[in-house]
């Protein structure tokens, strides 16, 4: 696996929740109640045991409060830098409950995981050897936390990701403001320490490697595929330059060094978290106008409304009720999106034609879904492009398990370090008594 | 506007507020600005033949990142020349005639006591404290504790001090004793016009974990402090009121030990108080918290009806009694008001794990709300205590139709228990 590269767009952003030192870490740690069956944790996909990493950072034991913490989510580390927890954990802090301020859970656990990465406390060994292995397709949040899992386990893993690092969206799409792509590569490196996990990057299932030649080499697969490229509108002009994925564009700004001098305007298309955080992230990136075009109402787009306030804060003008139906072009260059206005029942209202003038327009309506790339494998469902699994990540072709945004259709890091355990426990349960014998 | 002024075996302040004697009320300067800043009385940092201190002197008991709410030191009396001290004592006393300063002695032969008395009482000092209480060094040399310690030497040096004083004499109580009662009695079988209590208990406040030291650290040892600040506060108001009660004790008390603002103060008073000094809160946070306890004061005696201080000193001492003779049949049970609940549900398990295993979670799991079971609840308050909210759980009186028996009565077969609860 490659580390990233030091020149990259995403460098000039500070944390948009700073660290706590520890003088405030303690003074927030001693505010928290320590509830009995406390709705923080029930509010954590990991159910990690809030209360009590809390109090462990209180009284002075730091080291204890990660592991509390990696205990039920390895990826602890860089959940708590991006989760939403305000409508997670600290959304049902029982704080909000008395009209006083809650918990501020997610930088407690950064304040916990940070040390835990700054100190190089490990804390699990893989287990003895079952001579088991297992396949995982991906390398993102998923695969990582179901590896870490089996290693604990005792069986080999192999992660085979088709792009040069690992780490999935943590790595390649996570808002820089909330987390930079080295620091993902930082965790992946933590949590490979465990020892046993090959990593096969640059290898596309199941173009380079097919899923017969897998299952000849491993007893199980877990199927940890994420999303793939961005939609894009199907209009005259999408092939412009200029009009961009906002997945792929920040991807780019997150790895590479963009040249973005000459864009003055920016136009992102949707009103799901991607787009938010693409307006943020253009707006961080120094262009003067970032404008979020989005065909419903501000109340009913799908991203966080507070994300979308910190947008607003930080200078997101919108086009609401707004819909593209073309691109505006001048001699081959992009100069805008041709928009109509719609009504509350999403049609378009003849005669609002109008073009939002633009340099650069981001598409953030969706990505594409990669089930097709399991099609031909007998016994496995997939329902709107998702994998489908039962409740304990298993899919219907035995050995076959699956997790994260392919089974989800997208949703957040923790729900992928979720699954991965979950699929994990399963696997080895299959591993060790169903079947896996003779692969 | 309710009168506060004190009067404690004669000695007269403008408000029950004193300085106790302890390192701020070491000096002229730092009395005077106590005195500006509202205190009605200052007990002077003990005088005797000056010693010298050691660094470090102080340790706290950090709770929740709350430093000090329990303290130590080690330090002695008085390190100034006595010259120095009287000069400071006398201005004091010139400028502040209305506030009471109080001088606070500590030495060894019936002659050092006479020559000391006499200095202290040419000063004008309103009245002197007799140091039986520190716990730290000096009794080691035979005086402080080492003297309060023993009713009968306790007795004899009061009766030197009546002896050669003509202005009142107060008594300071170590509370390094099991039964405070008898010390109280010697302190007045001497002829002590009043007693003071508590001095500081003997601690040790804490172990430097990473050295292997006891705190506070003096290189490599450490030795045993006065412990003192809001952690004593039950232990003094427990030994004031076991004195108020007793009837053979007649003389007032000036009460010490962790008042830290106006509430705490009235405490005292109410269990027979007639001042009360402080030491920690101010070295923790300054003179001015007496801002917040005279008006606090003021307020409470208004809200009372108390025109005047004597009115409410003992007020509630009628209602200390031993446990044999409460009311054996009164019952309460734990009521959650579910409108104030926010879910924590501490009290469940502080009930579960703590105590009667009568709280609950509902049968809707979806519901944070816990259920008492009023049937099993023996009313021990854990849940009260626990909530967060205020008024969210109140401790409700039952009519169970039983009339009021004691255990005294019960053993002298004259009362009708009622059948214990949660006892299975």
């Amino acid at each position: 696996m490659s580390n990233v590269s030091e020149e990259r767009s995403e460098t000039v952003f500070d944390d948009f929740k700073p660290a706590y030192t520890e003088a405030q870490a303690k003074v927030e740690a001693n505010r928290c109640l320590y509830c009995h069956d406390a709705p923080c944790v029930q509010a954590c996909p990991t159910s990690i045991n809030i209360p009590e990493f809390i109090r462990k950072i209180a009284t002075d034991n730091v080291r204890g409060s990660a592991k509390t913490i990696f205990d039920q989510n390895i990826l602890g580390m860089s959940c708590a830098r991006v989760c939403p927890v305000e409508v997670l954990c600290v959304g049902d802090c029982v704080f909000n409950e008395m009209g006083v301020p809650p918990i501020q859970i997610g930088k407690l656990q950064r304040f916990s995981t940070d040390r835990a990465f700054d100190e190089s406390w490990t804390y699990y060994e893989a287990g003895p050897d079952t001579g088991k292995s297992v396949a995982l397709v991906g390398g993102g949040p998923a695969s990582l936390a179901a590896a870490h899992e089996l290693r604990r386990l005792g069986h080999a893993c192999t992660v085979y990701e088709k792009r040069p690092v690992l780490g999935g969206l943590n790595t390649t799409g996570v808002a820089p403001y909330k987390m930079k792509a080295d620091r993902s590569v930082e965790e992946v490196q933590w949590l490979l320490s465990i020892g046993g996990i090959e990593v096969k990057t640059g290898v596309n299932i199941p173009d380079d490697v097919d899923f017969a030649a897998l299952e000849k080499q491993h007893d199980a697969v877990f199927l940890g595929l994420g999303l793939g490229p961005d939609t894009i509108l199907d209009l005259a002009g999408k092939e412009l330059p200029g009009v961009q994925g906002a997945v792929e564009f920040i991807e780019g700004m997150k790895l590479e060094q963009l040249d973005l001098k000459d864009v003055k305007r920016v136009l992102v298309i949707g009103g799901g978290n991607t787009a938010i955080d693409a307006v943020r992230e253009a707006i961080g990136l120094g262009l003067p106008e970032v404008t979020m075009v989005y065909r419903g109402r501000e109340e009913k787009m799908s991203g966080y409304h507070h994300e979308w306030d910190a947008a607003k804060q930080e200078g997101a003008l919108a086009a609401w009720q707004t819909q593209p139906v073309g691109f505006a072009q001048e001699g081959g260059r992009i100069t805008g999106v041709k928009c109509q206005k719609m009504d509350d029942d999403k049609k378009l209202i003849d005669g609002t034609e109008h073009v939002l003038a633009a340099d650069l327009i981001l598409l953030a309506i969706g990505q594409s879904k990669l089930a097709h790339l399991v099609d031909g494998l007998d016994g496995i469902e997939t329902k709107w492009g998702r994998v489908v699994v039962d409740e304990h990540g298993a899919t219907g072709r035995p050995g076959y398990y699956a997790g994260g945004d392919c089974i989800n259709g997208g949703k957040e890091v923790v729900n992928a370090a979720a699954d991965g355990k979950r699929a994990a426990l399963a696997m080895h349960d299959y591993l060790m008594n169903k079947g896996g014998s003779d692969a | 506007m309710p009168d506060l002024t004190s009067n404690t075996a004669g000695i007269v302040s403008p408000n029950p507020f004193w300085l106790a004697s302890a390192p701020p009320a070491n000096s002229g300067g730092q009395v005077m600005r106590a005195f500006d800043a509202g205190w009605g009385g200052a007990v002077w940092k003990t005088l005797g033949q000056p010693i010298q201190n050691v660094s470090s002197r102080f340790g706290a008991v950090r709770w929740k990142g709350n430093n000090g709410v329990g303290f130590n030191n080690i330090e002695l009396i008085t390190d100034r020349p006595l010259e120095t001290n009287f000069r400071e004592i006398t201005e004091v006393k010139k400028k502040y005639p209305k506030h009471a300063v109080i001088v606070s002695l500590m030495v060894e032969t019936k002659e050092e006591w006479k020559d000391i008395i006499k200095r202290s009482i040419d000063t004008g000092a309103d009245g002197l404290e007799l140091n039986f209480g520190c716990p730290h060094g000096m009794c080691e040399r035979g005086m402080g504790s080492a003297v309060g310690q023993e009713p009968k030497v306790n007795q004899e040096i009061t009766s030197w001090a009546k002896e050669y004083s003509s202005i009142p004499v107060l008594v300071k109580l170590t509370p390094n004793v099991g039964d405070i009662v008898p010390h109280g009695l010697a302190a007045q079988a001497g002829g002590a016009d009043g007693v003071s209590l508590i001095n500081t208990i003997k601690s040790i406040i804490g172990v430097d974990i990473d050295n292997f030291v006891p705190e506070p650290r003096v290189d490599g040892k450490s030795t045993n402090g006065g412990y003192c600040g809001a952690a004593v506060r039950p232990i003094a108001l427990h030994m004031c009121a076991a004195l108020a009660r007793d009837p053979r004790f007649t003389v007032p008390i000036s009460g010490i030990g962790g008042v830290t603002n106006w509430r705490d103060a009235v405490e005292f008073i109410l269990l027979g108080s007639s001042s009360v000094q402080v030491c920690t809160e101010v070295m923790l946070r300054g003179y001015r918290i007496v801002e917040d306890m005279i008006e606090g004061l003021e307020s409470y005696m208004r809200e009372h009806s108390f025109e005047k201080l004597d009115d409410m000193v003992g007020k509630a001492v009628p209602a200390y009694s031993e446990w044999g003779n409460l009311d054996m049949n009164y019952e309460t049970v734990a009521k959650i008001d579910a409108d104030k609940c926010i879910g924590c549900q501490l009290c469940l398990v502080a009930c579960h794990d703590g105590a009667h295993q009568c709280i609950h979670q509902a049968d809707d799991a979806k519901v944070r709300v816990p259920v008492v079971d009023e049937s099993e609840c023996v009313g021990c308050n854990l849940c009260q205590i626990v909530c967060p909210v205020p008024d969210c759980i109140s401790m409700v009186e039952v009519d169970n139709g039983y009339s009021p028996a004691t255990w005294n009565e019960h053993v002298a077969g004259t009362g009708k228990l009622r059948p214990k609860k949660g006892a299975h």
